[in-house]
């Protein structure tokens, strides 16, 4: 019985299904897991009050329930935490409290006693601020340049707008000290440079120098204007204050100016929690980071992410294709490619940190060293191309898919009919003619595979960038609207380290703990789009070759 | 069907009545021998394919018939450890010579497949291909050139409409066809068939052969087949190969009525191959 059963091929294909249906269970259960754990980060909870009596004190406690968890009463008792009772577990929780400024950490871990009574206040006011986190608590009054304008509920009626208005002048502000004075300066940093080169090379063109000079002049009174403008503009913004009163009873002053968005959760209808939760999302995507990483957005460091990934494409794609069509239409085939080819497998296995040691080695320290002695050496010491940057990591990830790329591509070219190529020779095609004409735009959907593939690989990896690229936080854009607007020497965020450096340096962990599951859902999205529009653009091209295996 | 087929064999008798020394010579094949590696694939073969005539090569599998059709355009450079001695004349130079361009060689001498092998590329593409190469850029011209192919390769009529679509849409039979225009396009002085119908339905098959009574008008043609009512009904002159020896060679009407050799006449009424 059994034996038919077996030979009936059944348990084979319950077999496959079965490891089919794991499969699917764990990547959909991992794209899950950090989905809702990073994505419910964004999401107004309630905040709670509490009132709860310890050592005859009464004490209120006002912020978010982050988690609960039941911890055995032993262990309590050992770290010096005085509990009478006689059950072996405790249920604990941690609450978000905020206010770091007053009460010294954003959390707190509190055991309730089981009569405790929680309440969900209405105006209760949460406050994101630019500094010291988030602020729970009520608000008593807002003040214009020292004098009280509004109290109380008409107090929060006034809020809003004026959070409003100060935003709008906070990117003022940032618009003009970042991309106006930053422009500024950068372009002062390069007559700098310049005036450095006339004194290295000996050269004494004076009128060049008066050019320099007048130019800088022009600079330097342009930055005035904004100064000017600035001085006005911060005036403006410090004009508001908020006064409020957190859980102990202590009175805090909050600038407007520091103010990102204020609500009262427990007030939000449905609609107004959706609208916030969109609009926290956007300031996580599109926004800078603040607060060591732990706030705010990540943009720049999606934008570094997809940049050097294309970088790489862009400089991994004819590498790995021109090596491929050596190897396979032109290299003779013999004992020697044979080698170069299990040699360039093997390639794929090299642990990619050694990858990182060789880009710092080589490409950062020799060859950006040499560049800088040949071209830049009026920044010198100050290294251009001999520190690491975003070329040198596209660079070294270049290295690291080109394996992915050359097989890929030889596996495409071996799939093209011999046919085909005698049909074009019998036409009076050169060899180079049939590559040409027939063999590489018949190709390119291997060839695009292996880029996919490539992109694929690269947009993961984190160990080798740390050598060669990737900062906590860089200052500005490797792209941007200065002259040569792609910046290759600078240094760039990365989505991959950003998970590293939130998750493991972050001074605040819980804080960062949401954070690191929202931006890993992120870098997953990142390389699934990526990789769709590659697919989308293979797929354009397979349709002209669709009948080709017909 | 079966009268067509009748029909276009009668009309051959009586036009196949020459003589075989009678014929301007284009191709010539003296003591040519080849090797694969260690194994000879091609013994001695001396040969003189007429001008515009059909002749055909008829042998059983392996004899050679293929590889010695691939010489005469020199397809067998592609093949690895291939070694070739004697010659082979096209208009009195020998085409294994050191200067010779393979590229123009091959312009001059056309091939076409057993299996068709379009280029995943529109018809037009397809037949302008060889054009193309050769550096035509006039669009008018190359308009001309291509309807003139196909309507050459009998193709015109049903693929007028569709020029610009793929080739790899077209049936079997007008895939062949089509590589027969591309083949013709560049106008070679001789066309190579490779069983060129082999793989085809009957109905193409008889349009092929059709087609290859039309095409010797102007150009020598060559045709390798293992079916002999083919080589009898399309070709003036058949040779027979055999272990890579040519056997004989001689009038079509000659071979299939009255052969010299007894291996030919064995082969012919079927006791092997």
């Amino acid at each position: 019985m059994i034996k038919k059963w077996f030979k009936s091929g059944d348990p084979w294909i319950w077999l496959n299904a079965a490891a089919v249906s794991t499969s699917i269970i764990i990547v959909v259960g991992l794209l899950l897991l950090i989905a809702v754990r990073g994505l419910s980060h964004f999401w107004p909870a309630h905040v709670i009050q509490a009132e709860l009596v310890n050592n005859s004190q009464r004490i209120t406690l006002i912020g978010e329930v982050i988690e609960t968890e039941e911890v055995p009463i032993q262990r309590l008792l050992d770290s010096g935490i005085n509990i009478k009772t006689d059950k072996e577990f405790i249920t604990r929780t941690l609450l978000k409290v905020g206010n770091r400024d007053k009460l010294g950490s954003d959390f707190r871990w509190i055991i309730f006693p089981e009569n405790t009574a929680i309440n969900y206040p209405k105006n209760i006011i949460q406050v994101e601020r630019r500094e010291w986190g988030n602020f729970y608590g009520y608000i008593k009054n807002i003040t214009k340049n020292g004098k009280i304008i509004a109290t109380q509920d008409a107090a929060w009626q006034q809020l809003q707008p004026l959070i409003d208005k100060t935003n709008e002048l906070h990117d003022k502000i940032r618009n003009i000290e970042k991309n106006e004075i930053g422009g500024i300066n950068y372009q002062l940093e390069r007559f700098r440079l310049e005036r450095r080169k006339f004194e290295l090379q000996g050269i004494n063109d004076k009128e060049a120098l008066a050019e320099i000079s007048a130019s800088e002049a022009k600079l330097y009174k342009e930055y005035e204007v904004h100064k000017k403008s600035l001085a006005v503009l911060y005036k403006e913004i410090t004009t508001y204050s908020v006064n409020a009163e957190i859980m102990d009873g202590q009175d805090v002053v909050i600038p407007l100016a520091t103010i990102v968005r204020a609500y009262q959760p427990n007030a939000l209808t449905f609609l107004q929690k959706i609208s916030t939760y969109f609009s926290k999302l956007a300031e996580f995507i599109f926004d800078d980071p603040r607060e060591a990483n732990t706030e705010g957005g990540i943009f720049p460091a999606i934008f570094g992410t997809v940049l050097m990934v294309i970088l790489m494409a862009i400089l991994v794609t004819p590498c790995g294709v021109i090596a491929a069509i050596y190897l396979r239409e032109y290299a003779k085939q013999g004992p020697l490619t044979r080698l170069i080819r299990i040699a360039v497998n093997n390639l794929a296995g090299v642990p990619s940190i050694v990858y990182g040691i060789f880009g710092l080695g080589f490409f950062i320290y020799f060859l950006g060293g040499e560049i800088d002695q040949l071209f830049y050496p009026e920044a010198l010491p100050t290294p251009t191309f001999g520190t690491p940057g975003i070329l040198w990591s596209s660079l070294t990830l270049a290295i690291l898919t080109v394996p992915v790329v050359i097989v890929a591509t030889e596996e495409g070219l071996s799939r093209i009919p011999k046919s085909l190529r005698e049909g074009s020779l019998a036409l009076g095609a050169t060899k180079s003619e049939t590559l040409w004409r027939i063999i590489i735009p018949m190709a390119t959907p291997a060839m695009m595979t292996g880029m996919i593939l490539a992109i694929a690989r690269a947009a993961g990896e984190v160990a080798p960038l740390m050598l060669v690229g990737v900062v906590k936080l860089a200052p500005s854009l490797p792209l941007d609207g200065s002259a040569p607007f792609l910046h290759l020497d600078r240094k760039f965020m990365h989505l991959g380290f950003h998970i590293y450096d939130v998750g493991f340096q972050s001074p605040n962990v819980e804080a960062a703990r949401p954070l690191v599951y929202a931006t890993s859902f992120l870098l997953v999205l990142v390389i699934v789009i990526l990789n769709l529009a590659a697919i989308w653009i293979r797929n354009n091209l397979r349709e002209k070759y669709r009948n080709l295996e017909s | 069907m079966q009268t067509t087929l009748m029909q276009s064999s009668n009309t051959k008798t009586t036009e196949t009545a020459r003589k075989l020394s009678d014929e301007k010579e284009c191709l010539k094949v003296n003591n040519l021998n080849l090797h694969y590696g260690d194994k000879q694939a091609l013994f001695d073969i001396n040969l003189s394919i007429p001008e515009k005539r059909v002749s055909a090569f008829i042998g059983p599998s392996g004899c050679g018939k293929s590889t010695l059709l691939r010489c005469f355009n020199r397809m067998n450079d592609l093949v690895d450890n291939c070694h070739i001695e004697g010659t082979i004349e096209i208009n009195g130079e020998n085409i294994f010579a050191k200067g010779i361009n393979v590229a123009n060689l091959r312009q001059k001498i056309g091939m076409v497949f057993q299996k068709p092998n379009p280029f995943p590329k529109s018809v037009y593409e397809n037949v302008a291909y060889g054009l193309r190469l050769q550096g035509e850029r006039n669009r008018r011209k190359m308009d001309e050139a291509v309807e003139k192919s196909l309507k050459g390769a009998a193709l015109w009529d049903e693929v007028k409409d569709r020029l610009h679509d793929s080739a790899l849409g077209l049936s079997g039979g007008q895939q062949q066809r089509l590589v027969i225009a591309r083949a013709i396009a560049i106008e070679p002085e001789v066309l190579l068939l490779d069983e060129p119908a082999s793989a085809l339905d009957p109905i193409s098959t008889l349009k092929i052969e059709e087609l290859i009574h039309e095409l010797k008008q102007n150009y020598t043609i060559v045709i390798v087949t293992h079916n002999m009512q083919q080589a009898a009904r399309v070709s003036d002159y058949t040779a027979f190969l055999y272990m890579g020896k040519l056997i004989e060679f001689d009038n079509t009407n000659q071979i299939f009525t009255n052969p010299s050799t007894k291996q030919t006449e064995d082969y012919i009424t079927g006791r092997y191959g």
